[in-house]
């Protein structure tokens, strides 16, 4: 007796939603970060998903390309921070408003 | 040696080359002599090439030479094509052999000038384009040349470019020569759309094809280009400024052989002159008034060069006139005659503005027959032969025209015999001024001695005139002889008559009066009777006295205010659009316009800089915003699509 797909589709939805809200309300950059890892995440679990449902493996290769520009970004983005930290002692991405045009 | 005719141009261009190169190096006065040597040359083979096509025989004598294939494009097919008739072959003997002699005379005129090289390099170049003119076999061909010369007289005109007045005269020369050359361009223009030929001889064959409208619309642009080039009225007043060019350039170009291009042109073209009655008189009238109102202006002019300028003029007038009656071997003749005496009194004009330190001024002069024996004896042959007094060359030319004149249109006549008068006085009074009476230059006992004046002649020279030396005197010889004798052309059945050996060329275009010997003996004695009275009443007059206000109206001596005529009419109208030009479109339209696009992208960047805000989540928004309107725009399509 498996599960039906619709919740696993509802928790993706869920999930992206708190990502996008943490994203948008959040000032910290390392809780937007991920916040950022979190709406990855859940289009990762709607790719699983619909993968399996619809017996594709198209939708589990596409989680690994996922996953690996998610840890290429974290690397890079967490590489910034620091440098960032270093200079400033903050993480608040308020303090960065440099490009105000 | 007709294979040779290519060296006659080649011979001036190597020796430009080398000025080119070498010029500066070879210096004063070494680099005139190369360029002497040059055309000498060029005389030489053109000597070959005369007796080569004497050799030739047919009806009429002529030889062709297909250089290259010069603009090879689908049906326009031009040839670098030389060709030798009897009518070429004149213009390149006289031309080589006249510039040969002034080209020597340079040597010692232009003695100790800063720009030495340069001018001989400016001066090889000049032949060069003239023979390129005179031996193309079509038209755009002859248009090189005719641009050459007209660009070689512009830096010649201004080589004195310091001298303001030197360097607006070019300009002047260049820009009314442009308004001619306008008018030769339309032509040739017209000549392709008919015959689809730049050819000569291809288009003389194909006459029919053009239509005697298109034919007389052809000739009256040839006449616009020809009065630019030839100083005729309305386009004449630059050749008096191209007076500021130095005395020998005066006398080869704007004496001798530029001036005559374009009644080389008119000669050229004769089949399609004489198929155009109305255009042929348009040039005759046009030669008339311009031989008779330049003989007028000539008569009031104070600076030697400037009587000499306006007398040139004036027989070029003689020379549109003799096309116009379609006697185009009398044209030819007092062309030939006129580039010896012409020659001869601008080169004597030299020595005497030489031998008096550069002073041009008429009323400066006097009694110089005294100081300079031998420029006064060559330039008083000069003096008689433009004057027409028998038996000299210009009274056998001037009487050609005459008569023929006569015999063609006999209300020209009295124009024509009215300025054979003024010229016979306004030369005798030139002389009369320069040569009799009394002393009256700068350093006269009885004149103005001014204390400066003379310091810059501290090198040797004594404020007295003095004679020039023989490199300037062997040309004045060699002109005077050829201008006295000139007249033997004249002598038809002699093996140097000038119709017997041209004639052919115009064959059934030519004019032929077919007076009675009675009415030729009559105008012969009219024209001499006419020229000799005229000298000696302007001798009389102006050697006894240099002023004679009465004689020199202010409308003659402003040249008939035509230059302010044009000032008024073409200058100032052209300033006040330049001047609008400057003041409200420049400004307002094309400022407008840059400055515009440039507010525009100021304007509107400084709108969108406001979305710039440097927040991380301002941008989160935009994005999510995007993602959002992209997505509902997916689900409409999906449910509505």
């Amino acid at each position: 007796m498996s599960i039906s797909p619709a919740w696993y589709l509802g928790l993706s939805t869920v999930l992206f939603a708190i990502g996008a809200v943490g994203v948008l309300v959040r000032r910290n950059v390392l809780i937007m970060f991920m916040c950022v890892e979190l709406m990855l995440n859940a289009a990762n679990l709607a790719f699983v998903t619909f993968a399996r449902t619809l017996h594709d493996i198209g939708g589990q290769v596409l989680v690994f390309f996922v996953l690996v520009v998610a840890a290429a970004e974290v690397v890079v983005g967490l590489g910034i921070v620091v440098a960032i930290f270093r200079r400033r002692a903050s993480a608040n991405a308020d303090d960065l408003h440099l490009m105000k045009g | 040696m007709l294979h040779l005719t290519y060296l006659i141009i080649l011979l001036p261009l190597v020796g430009f080359g080398i000025l080119l190169a070498a010029g500066r190096r070879l210096g004063d006065p070494a680099a005139g002599w190369v360029g002497t040597i040059a055309v000498v040359a060029s005389f030489a083979v053109s000597v070959g090439v005369y007796l080569s096509l004497l050799q030739v025989n047919a009806p009429v004598r002529s030889y062709g030479q297909d250089l290259w294939s010069w603009i090879p494009v689908d049906r326009l097919q031009v040839h670098a094509a030389l060709y030798v008739d009897p009518l070429s072959m004149t213009m390149v003997l006289f031309i080589t052999g006249i510039s040969s002699l002034i080209h020597l005379y340079s040597i010692g005129y232009m003695k100790g000038d800063r720009d030495f090289p340069k001018f001989f390099l400016y001066m090889n170049l000049f032949v060069a384009s003239m023979l390129i003119l005179v031996l193309g076999s079509n038209l755009l061909v002859t248009f090189v040349g005719w641009e050459g010369v007209g660009t070689c007289s512009y830096w010649l005109v201004s080589f004195w470019f310091t001298r303001d007045s030197a360097a607006s005269a070019g300009k002047k020369a260049f820009v009314y020569n442009r308004i001619g050359d306008v008018g030769f361009l339309l032509a040739i223009f017209l000549v392709w759309s008919k015959v689809h030929t730049f050819d000569y001889q291809v288009i003389f064959a194909n006459i029919d094809k053009i239509g005697s409208a298109n034919i007389t619309a052809i000739c009256l642009l040839l006449l616009v280009g020809v009065m630019g080039k030839s100083a005729q009225i309305p386009l004449f007043p630059w050749l008096a400024d191209a007076m500021e060019g130095p005395t020998p350039v005066s006398a080869l170009i704007h004496a001798a052989t530029m001036v005559t291009a374009g009644v080389y042109l008119l000669c050229r073209v004769s089949p399609l002159l004489h198929a155009s009655p109305s255009a042929e008189l348009t040039i005759a009238i046009v030669g008339a008034a311009t031989a008779f109102v330049a003989a007028t202006i000539a008569c009031a002019q104070q600076d030697i060069k400037k009587v000499l300028a306006y007398s040139t003029v004036s027989q070029l007038g003689y020379m549109f006139l003799a096309i116009g009656c379609g006697a185009y071997t009398a044209a030819i003749f007092l062309m030939v005659a006129h580039a010896f005496f012409k020659g001869l009194l601008f080169l004597g004009a030299g020595s005497v503005i030489h031998g008096l330190h550069d002073e041009q001024d008429l009323k400066r002069m006097g009694n110089l027959r005294a100081y300079l024996p031998i420029t006064f004896i060559t330039f008083a042959i000069g003096w008689l032969c433009i004057a027409a007094v028998p038996p000299l060359s210009g009274f056998w030319a001037k009487g050609d025209i005459l008569d023929n004149t006569w015999a063609a249109h006999p209300g020209l006549w009295v124009v024509g015999i009215v300025t054979a008068a003024l010229t016979a006085y306004y030369m005798s009074r030139l002389t009369g001024l320069a040569f009799f009476g009394r002393d009256r230059w700068a350093g006269a006992d009885d004149g103005p001695v001014p204390d400066a004046a003379h310091a810059h002649h501290a090198d040797g020279h004594s404020s007295e005139p003095h004679e020039s030396p023989w490199i300037m005197t062997v040309p004045l010889w060699i002109l005077s002889f050829f201008a006295a004798v000139a007249g033997v052309m004249a002598i038809s059945g002699s093996r140097f008559s000038l119709a017997n050996w041209v004639d052919p060329v115009f064959g059934s275009n030519l004019f032929h009066d077919n007076l009675s010997s009675s009415a030729e003996w009559t105008l012969a004695i009219i024209d001499a009777v006419v020229a000799i009275v005229f000298v000696l009443i302007g001798l009389r007059l102006w050697s006894t006295r240099s002023e004679r206000p009465a004689l020199e109206a202010s409308f003659l001596r402003g040249a008939w205010y035509i230059n302010e005529l044009y000032d008024t009419v073409f200058g100032r109208p052209s300033e006040r659009l330049a001047a609008f030009c400057a003041d409200v479109v420049d400004p307002k339209v094309i400022d407008g316009a840059v400055n515009g696009v440039a507010g525009a992208f100021r304007g509107s960047g400084s709108l969108l800089r406001r979305t710039q805000t440097g927040y991380v989540r301002n941008y989160l928004v935009g994005i999510m915003f995007g993602a959002v309107v992209i997505l509902g725009f997916m689900l409409t399509r999906m449910w509505w699509g």
